[in-house]
């Protein structure tokens, strides 16, 4: 285990955007995630890192209540998200979805038009009055999100029919455009080619200005590349969280540097 | 290796035996289903077609005056008319004149009656009048009635097919297309009987099903899939429903007869009626075809929707069911087909009674396709045998066409995600 930053101290507090203490998450029988305590910064990326299974997207899918949906999983522990605990009663995943966007790890347009799937956000929570609002804030996203030069002749063309890299984008921008102060990514470049990769994680780090992102990935070279945080999982567990540059440079636990360094994985 | 290719061998003679037992299987099929429409089509195209005798009428204002419409001596004048063809027969001889006359349907003095009601100037006035010819008539220009029966046995006897053979080289006999068939309501005499009723009744049922089943399984089959825990209550409607699926129709007429017409005083034989009872029938097929194609929309889909905040309803109602409606629909007019098919139920609560005319509203009292055919098959008289026969060549186009419909919209919406 790592020590984790004593929550409670006022000046951490404006700084720590997601705070979670103690999560086990179940699928049925098994468990799936196993005490897990982490504090997520804000304006900050911070990548998941860990061998396939081992729970990364478990937990993300936890930070915005994506397994709600997922009838056999279960979730217990606290997990805040400026200082509000996101499994209250009195929270509405929906609304919290709205604030913590997310993007799958296989692109998942919606079979619409390419207009459509970015302006859909925006247009369910009411964020526009008019339509040339909504053009500004979909040309917006997709400047965003590297695609607006490939797409801006064609918007109204079904996002479906996109390649799989700019399907990928599409979905980053179309989470962009409700303008959330949390985005979760899962393994957002594991369908792009090494151009579109490097505009994606360009868009990171002019996202990260404004709000924190959380990303899951399983090229350390990306990790180490954009994030500034990482955190290495391993059967369910949360080995180590840190720096970036101490997980990549002097990780305190063994199996994070047997990960790294490609021995386990 | 030879014990490997002695493997294979025998491999390969089970596929052979598998495929062979597919072909036969599909070949049966195809067989019955080829023995089926031949034996429709070689009994029912007489039915397609209709001996018309057409006739110069004097509309004489002696029988027929103004003042008496609709009523006068419409018959009369036809069989006057028929005689004059004849110079021979006494027509004051009644027998004689009703053998000539008998030639003509029944129907004549009904159409020449409404064409003079229509236009009471042709009182006075020769008209040129295209009637059916009666049914032993038909037959016999159908070849139907075979001349070489000996007499006794026959339906015609001699003098009248003298008499028919006389109109036929005057060149007043005709076979056109048997509109009626489809133009008419159904009647006691073949050659008049037609399919209209039963159009209208089955166009009601049909519509009356549709919109009770439709709206309700899909409500259902969406708050079943999206909406409702999924707990013992839920298995228990599902196994349900699909048990309702597979209730004999039977039964929901008796069901329908109890309820509907029993406690609720709904009329009888109204299509209303057995719409509603075909809807219950309807409905699970409607359920479980929309369960279906609402599971078949991917799962990344509705995470999408989640993701960017939809709530539970909108995912449903802005992603899933569009994507799921071609299925849907599909499944839908499957279910109607079914229900148009149906005739049990409809006997139950009396859609096989004898009505005349097309009904004017759901309410009215009706046939449907099956019953009519239903009836038709019933009915002794020989006219009705290709009647039948050409009814459920109707029936099978309508099926046909709505199956085709089906496939249609299932391969035009094709997954496209
Ligand atoms: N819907 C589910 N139902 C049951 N078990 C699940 C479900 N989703 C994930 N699991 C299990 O939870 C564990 C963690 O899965 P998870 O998808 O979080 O791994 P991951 O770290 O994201 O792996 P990867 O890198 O391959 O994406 C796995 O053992 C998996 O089998
Ligand atoms: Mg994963």
């Amino acid at each position: 285990m790592y020590d984790a930053p004593t929550p409670g101290s006022k000046l951490d507090q404006t700084d720590i955007k997601i705070t979670a203490k103690n999560v086990q998450v179940y699928y049925g029988d098994t468990q799936a995630i196993k005490d897990v305590d982490v504090d997520i910064e804000d304006k900050t990326v911070t990548a998941f890192i860990g061998p396939s299974g081992c729970g990364k997207s478990t937990f993300l899918r936890c930070l915005n209540r994506m397994n709600d949906t997922i009838d056999v999983c279960r979730v217990e522990g606290d997990i805040f998200i400026d200082g509000e605990d996101i499994y209250d009663r009195n929270i509405d995943p929906v609304q919290l979805r709205a604030k913590v966007g997310m993007v799958f790890q296989k692109p998942n347009p919606f079979p619409k038009s390419i207009y459509d799937n970015v302006a859909y956000g925006p247009r369910i929570h009411g964020m526009v009055r008019n339509k040339a609002e909504l053009d500004e804030v979909v040309e917006t996203a997709l400047r965003g999100a590297a695609l607006w030069d490939e797409v801006k002749d064609r918007l109204d063309t079904p996002g479906t029919g996109l390649s799989g890299g700019q399907q990928q984008r599409l979905c980053i921008a179309r989470a962009v455009a409700t303008k959330p102060e949390v985005l979760l990514m899962d393994e957002p470049c594991s369908a792009l080619d090494p151009i579109a990769t490097a505009q994606v994680e360009d868009l990171i780090e002019s996202l990260k200005e404004q709000f924190s992102v959380v990303i899951v990935t399983h090229s350390m070279q990306q990790a180490a590349r954009i994030s500034q945080k990482t955190a290495f999982f391993h059967l369910g567990n949360l080995v180590e969280y840190d720096d970036t540059n101490t997980i990549f440079t002097n990780p305190t636990d063994s199996r994070t540097e047997s990960y790294i360094t490609g021995r386990i994985g | 290796m030879a014990t490997v290719r002695k493997g294979l061998a025998k491999r390969k003679r089970k596929e052979m035996i598998l495929q062979g037992v597919g072909i036969g299987a599909i070949g049966f099929a195809l067989t019955v289903l080829f023995i089926l429409i031949a034996s429709l089509v070689s009994t029912g195209y007489q039915a397609f077609t209709q001996t018309h005798v057409e006739i110069e009428v004097f509309v004489d204002p002696q029988e027929i005056s103004e003042e008496n419409l609709p009523r006068g001596g419409f018959r009369d004048v036809l069989s006057d008319s028929v005689g004059q063809y004849f110079p021979e027969v006494d027509m004051s001889d009644r027998g004689d004149a009703r053998v000539l006359s008998s030639i003509l349907s029944n129907g004549a003095q009904f159409k020449l009656r409404d064409m003079v009601v229509e236009d009471p100037s042709l009182i006075g006035q020769t008209i040129s009048l295209k009637v059916p010819t009666s049914d032993p008539y038909d037959q016999l220009n159908k070849g139907l009635i075979d001349r070489d029966t000996p007499e006794e046995f026959r339906r015609l006897k001699d003098p009248e097919l003298q008499n028919f053979d006389r109109l036929a080289d005057l060149g007043l006999i005709s076979k056109p297309l048997n509109t009626g068939l489809l133009s008419n309501a159904d009647s006691r005499f073949p050659e008049l009987a037609g399919l209209k009723g039963a159009l209208v009744g089955s166009f009601w049922a049909l519509l009356t099903c549709f919109l009770i089943s439709f709206p309700l399984g899909i409500g259902a089959a969406i708050y079943l899939e999206e909406f409702a825990p999924k707990n013992k209550l839920s298995d228990f409607i599902e196994v349900n429903i699909n048990n309702l699926a597979a209730v004999p129709s039977v039964v929901f007429g008796l069901l329908a007869l109890a309820v509907f017409i029993g406690w609720f005083g709904l009329p009888r034989s109204a299509p209303f009626v057995g719409g509603l009872t075909l809807a219950l029938m309807t409905m699970p097929t409607i359920i479980i075809a929309t369960r279906a194609a609402l599971k078949a929309v991917p799962p990344s889909i509705r995470e999408a929707a989640l993701g960017v905040g939809a709530s539970k309803s909108q995912v449903v109602f802005q992603h899933v069911l569009p994507l799921a409606m071609p299925g849907i629909l599909t499944g839908t007019i499957i279910g109607l087909a079914q229900a148009l098919g149906e005739t049990a139920p409809l006997l139950l609560i009396g859609m096989n009674a004898f009505i005349t005319s097309a009904a004017g509203s759901p309410f009215d009292s009706a046939t449907a396709l099956p019953t009519q055919i239903f009836i038709w098959a019933d009915s002794p008289e020989r006219g009705f045998v290709s009647r039948t026969s050409a009814a459920i060549l109707v029936l099978l186009a309508f099926l046909i066409t709505m199956n085709a419909i089906a496939i249609f919209l299932r391969s035009k919406f094709e997954r496209k995600w």
